[in-house]
């Protein structure tokens, strides 16, 4: 015990607050690699979210319905603005866009088996569509993305709704990335690219800029698929007020709206945590801009990042959403991060729960990689089975809060039925503060 | 599966391509784009030839024209056309007698689609297969992000033509603008004119037999190869630098 110690006391070490020990070793891990962090998921930092807000339920002035006996319906349709064949789907949860490439064929093929048993759809991604998800997806959108790999109009006709991917949520104004160890011999031929590049794709589409463009794009696609087709348009979260006017003065049927919440196979860590705003901030400007044009419940709104319960899904419904994607739960539902490979998840340097380096081809669930070892560990059949008890779980809890609110269905929630706990989240929903009737900045 | 080669037939030769004397004519004063497009895309291949010729009239820039047809039809547009002409066509041989809008020809997979007069910008993009001639000039990004379509320009091409083009040929006989190839994969680019500059990754590469003989055989595809000396043009390709990504490359981009 030195002098000082005696006179007053231990004194402990004091950590700064801004060199905080990410800070730091993130700034130790760029100077030894000389690359910058990449790594999947969507944003890791606390953001205002769901958890933010609370029902108010039935009470004195509202009777609620009975949990397991009165109906709720949680169907809905999906592009009857201008497609001759709207989608309709059992439960207002769907799958969100993830590519083969990024994941296995053997996790495109389970979230194709979930979705179905559960009434929902599944979507491709950045790397075309296979003939395994096709075949296992009762309803499967088809993502159009700038890079268009694969893109044919054979699949094109094959989907069921198109999805125009302007941006997502992780990375507005970023394009995809898939490192060459996951280009695999099947990748790189759907993809037309050489095996082991890292493949890093457009931002923009390549073939229209801007929303007058964008417009005949959609045009031609209607053309292609005979006007049957919904016309998705997918953004990442920014400036959701304008960017949906945009969307629907282009013609989309739906608007798909991803927070910084959701997740990416592969993206610069400083681009998931510092553009795009979180989801929570995005869904009233998203929905008030529909409201402005008269085509709110019109032109659909499906909104994702970070959705995790029927908590979450009835509080994105009761806000404005027609419905909700899920990634991330998806995977987890399916298997990704569980603690069953924790020696392995440890030998990568991280713990099950954590485990975010999907773009290395390494997942010890077999999930996130082309390894032919590891993605044999996934089966099918049984990853299928627990999405979609997953996806029925939450649209039951959904249902269970949405009877507490006296509706008999989940899309009659509304605004009125929730409260914000922090004056953050009561600005950002236009909702009122928890006891209070005061709602921020209005 | 192997889904590299979805085009599903190379190009038609010009030279044999020998049309229906019988061209039903279309009318799009009187006919619907909807109209003709269902009417384009209702046809198969065992449509019997005389069928199988179409004459467009009174296009006036109208978009998405003989987009997604899935037959060998001869469909010959007598005007101007604007966006996506011939989108994702297979098959089928368009000649557009007149201007092409943005994107004449984007993401298709076989056949040919002929252009008399000049092409607007993205010509070509995201092409799987097929050719694509333009006898005037093409705009910026011709060829754009091309997964095995061929390209024969006639006159110049704009800024950026070729760029992430992934595979397949793109054959300028004028000049290219600023930014030729810029990030190019395994696309082959061959100029007879100057390059104004080159874009990320992007270098002349050596005109070796193979080349000429290559780029003769396309040549004649489209009907060209006795015009044009192929020695007169220099060949593109990418340096691969960039495949992997590393930090002392940063300042390419």
């Amino acid at each position: 015990m030195d002098a000082m110690e005696k006179a007053w006391g231990y004194i402990p070490p004091r950590p700064s607050a801004t060199f905080d020990k990410h800070a730091i070793a993130e700034i130790r891990r760029a100077a030894a690699t000389g690359i910058y962090d990449i790594r999947g998921g969507g944003t890791k930092r606390k953001v205002p979210h769901f958890d933010d807000l609370l029902f108010l339920g039935a009470s004195m002035s509202r009777y609620p319905l009975e949990g397991y006996r009165e109906r709720c319906d949680t169907s809905v349709v999906l592009g009857a603005r201008f497609a001759k064949k709207p989608i309709e789907l059992a439960i207002p949860v769907t799958i969100a866009g993830m590519s083969f490439g990024a994941l296995s064929a053997q996790a495109k093929e389970a979230l194709g088996r979930g979705a179905g048993l559960a009434g929902t759809s599944t979507t491709t991604g950045d790397g075309g569509m296979t003939p395994e998800e096709r075949g296992q997806s009762r309803t499967l959108v088809y993502q159009y993305l700038p890079s268009r790999y694969g893109m044919n109009p054979d699949d094109l006709r094959k989907a069921d709704a198109i999805e125009i991917v302007v941006g997502q949520g992780a990375k507005p104004g970023g394009g995809g990335m898939l490192l060459g160890q996951k280009i695999s011999d099947r990748v790189a031929q759907m993809r037309s690219l050489p095996m082991g590049i890292d493949q890093r794709s457009a931002c923009r589409h390549p073939d229209w800029t801007g929303a007058d463009d964008l417009e005949i794009k959609i045009l031609e696609l209607r053309e292609l698929t005979g006007w049957e087709k919904p016309i998705y348009l997918k953004i990442g979260a920014s400036r959701p007020y304008y960017d949906v006017a945009l969307a629907v003065k282009a013609g989309a049927d739906v608007v798909v709206l991803d927070g910084m919440q959701g997740g990416t196979a592969a993206t610069q860590d400083v681009f998931i945590e510092h553009v795009g705003i979180p989801i929570l901030a995005a869904i009233r400007s998203a929905v008030q801009s529909l409201q402005d044009l008269g085509q709110h419940r019109k032109v659909q709104l499906i909104v994702s990042g970070g959705i995790r319960s029927g908590a979450d899904v009835a509080k994105a419904l009761a806000l404005g959403a027609d419905a909700v994607a899920v990634g991330t739960a998806a995977l987890i539902a399916l298997g990704d991060n569980d603690p069953k490979y924790e020696t392995e998840y440890q030998a990568l340097g991280t713990t099950a729960g954590c485990y975010d380096d999907w773009h290395e081809g390494r997942d010890p669930a077999g999930i996130t990689t082309q390894d032919p070892v590891l993605t044999a560990r996934l089966d099918p059949v049984l990853a299928g089975r627990r999405l979609a008890n997953y996806l029925k779980v939450i649209t039951l809890e959904a249902q269970t809060i949405a009877r507490a609110c006296g509706k008999s269905r989940l899309h009659n929630l509304e605004p009125e039925d929730l409260v914000a706990l922090t004056v953050e989240a009561a600005a950002m929903t236009r909702l009122p503060l928890a006891g209070t009737s005061w709602i921020p900045g209005l | 599966m192997n889904q590299v080669n979805i085009a599903e037939r190379s190009p038609r030769d010009l030279r044999e391509f020998r049309p229906s004397n019988f061209k039903r004519e279309i009318d799009l004063l009187t006919t619907s784009l909807r109209e003709l497009n269902e009417m384009l895309q209702g046809l198969r291949n065992d449509t019997a030839r005389d069928e199988a010729s179409f004459r467009v009239t009174n296009p006036d820039g109208a978009h998405a024209l003989a987009v997604g047809i899935d037959a060998p039809l001869d469909v010959e547009i007598a005007g101007h056309v604007g966006y996506y002409c011939g989108g994702m066509n297979k098959w089928a041989r368009i000649v557009i007698d007149g201007n092409a809008g943005p994107g004449v020809g984007e993401n298709m997979m076989s056949g040919l689609i002929h252009v008399r007069g000049d092409a607007s910008q993205c010509a070509g993009a995201t092409a799987h297969g097929g050719l694509l001639l333009i006898d005037g000039n093409a705009s910026a990004r011709c060829g754009i992000s091309m997964k095995g379509v061929d390209i024969v320009v006639k006159g110049d091409i704009g800024h950026l033509s070729g760029f992430m083009g992934q595979t397949g040929r793109l054959v300028a006989f004028g000049d290219a603008g600023e930014a030729l190839g810029d990030s190019l994969y395994e696309a082959r680019i061959y100029v007879r004119g100057k390059v104004e500059s080159f874009g990320a990754d992007c270098i002349e590469k050596e005109l070796r037999d193979e080349h000429r003989a290559e780029l003769f055989a396309l040549l004649r595809q489209a009907g060209e190869a006795h015009r044009v000396d192929v020695s007169e043009f220099r060949r593109y390709g990418s340096a691969r630098k960039l495949y992997n990504f590393h930090i002392d490359n940063t300042g390419a981009y």
